[in-house]
């Protein structure tokens, strides 16, 4: 999931007789599966939630982008360098998307950027992992595009129209993303011992890391039901987990490579795979910034956004003039 | 004053024939960017063959509180749909 550990500032969901009947009204029309457009009336509390939800998968996508850029001009191929350019154009267009859907809520694009840029904002934990070898990049494809298209895809139906008709066209897109993930791992995995090595060093490396994806266990997640009553989070953390393993296994499985959890095994009874818990005290750290690239990653963000400011300008300034002389034409 | 770039609509006509449909927005310094930058982020696999956009804060929209007095009255008027009318069989199609 792009967005992990999303707070509500709320004070949980309020039942039908505490709500106000314009709360009620709103309530009814979410229930009725009608979605909220930008001018319609919404709770502070939804309005304020959904900034923090949208950004943060924007800011997901856009960062995102770094480790598989890393990658661009060692690809093994102009092939997969090709491949992998139009996949990571791609990340940049979702976090386009994300950032309108966010500012038709009344957050300009500045603001949200300025968020990320220092730190108020977060951004998916999974991007703050390095990728040391060219096995990394079919493994990103593979399991952190798989984990985010298990959570995107039920979010297609979800209350804000925006976000929906976002996530609708970047479910479209991700398809191409995880398979093209998989065909590159299993290159690696089906190639000389020393490639294959490296794919299972891979998968060694980010199988944990993208469990986490999907935020704490649902036990630990106080801010779930309010966000499922307003139908901005359709599925619970560990439904999707789950979900997630069982898709995942036999995939590895056909690939000759082991998931890194001894613990990992069938349950006939539950017809699911039981498997081990990531390390959640690691999750919270690399949130709080001691992962191993966050400083990296939120430098490259704003060395990015500080070089383009005259550029930005520059295209402003002429756009300006251009109209000013226009004008006097006329 | 703040550099922000305007924000604009975009609009994309489809292949078969479609008219325009609004796909979503983006920021540009001008009209001609604009059209620059949804052609990257709107068209990348064949989604049109035109571009129209529109800053937006050049959109006027009807406001939500007034779904009622505006799309209520057509409620009642049935007799608009084909359906309503009665056509003996013998006729045929019509």
């Amino acid at each position: 999931m792009y967005a992990q550990m999303v707070k509500t500032t709320g004070t949980g969901v309020k039942s039908r007789d505490e709500m106000t009947d314009q709360e009620r009204a709103f309530q009814d029309k979410i229930d009725a599966d009608i979605k909220i457009e930008p001018k319609d009336w919404m709770p502070d509390d939804y309005r304020a939630t959904l900034i923090r939800q949208i950004g943060q998968h924007a800011h997901s996508e856009i960062v995102g982008q770094l480790p598989e850029g890393n990658w661009i001009t060692r690809a093994p191929t102009l092939e997969r360098k090709a491949i992998l350019l139009a996949k990571v154009q791609d990340e940049a267009g979702h976090g386009l998307y994300l950032y309108c859907a966010a500012e038709t809520l009344g957050i300009s694009r500045d603001e949200i950027t300025e968020m990320l840029l220092d730190g108020r904002m977060k951004y998916s934990s999974i991007f703050n992992y390095p990728t040391l070898n060219w096995a990394d990049i079919g493994a990103i494809g593979w399991l952190v595009d798989g984990a985010a298209i298990m959570n995107q895809v039920p979010l297609q139906r979800t209350s804000y129209g925006p976000y929906s008709r976002a996530m609708i066209r970047i479910c479209k897109e991700e398809s191409f993303h995880q398979r093209q993930g998989y065909d590159a791992i299993r290159k690696m995995a089906e190639g000389t011992p020393e490639q294959r090595r490296m794919a299972q060093d891979a998968l060694n490396r980010f199988w944990f890391p993208s469990l986490m994806m999907f935020g704490p266990s649902d036990k630990e997640s106080v801010h779930s039901a309010q966000s499922m009553a307003w139908k901005i989070k359709i599925n619970t953390n560990d439904e999707l987990r789950q979900k997630f393993v069982d898709q995942t296994v036999p995939q590895a499985e056909y690939l000759g490579l082991t998931i890194p959890d001894p613990d990992l095994k069938w349950n006939e009874e539950r017809g699911h795979y039981d498997f081990s818990e990531p390390d959640w005290s690691e999750f919270f750290d690399v949130i709080k910034g001691n992962g191993p690239c966050n400083t990296d990653r939120l430098a490259a963000r704003n060395k990015a956004w500080d070089d383009g400011k005259w550029v930005r300008d520059g295209m402003l300034a002429h756009a300006r003039k251009k109209r000013a002389r226009n004008l006097a034409a006329e | 004053m703040k550099n922000e770039w305007p924000l604009w609509e975009i609009f994309i006509r489809g292949q078969h024939g479609m008219s325009h449909r609004h796909v979503g927005s983006l920021h540009a310094p001008d009209a001609e960017m604009a059209i620059k930058n949804a052609r990257d982020v709107y068209t990348r696999r064949n989604e049109g063959v035109s571009i129209w956009v529109v800053e937006a804060n050049n959109i006027a929209a009807s406001s939500p509180s007034d779904k009622g007095p505006m799309y209520e009255p057509s409620e009642s008027k049935v007799y608009r749909h084909p359906t309503f009318f009665d056509i003996p069989d013998e006729v045929g199609a019509m």
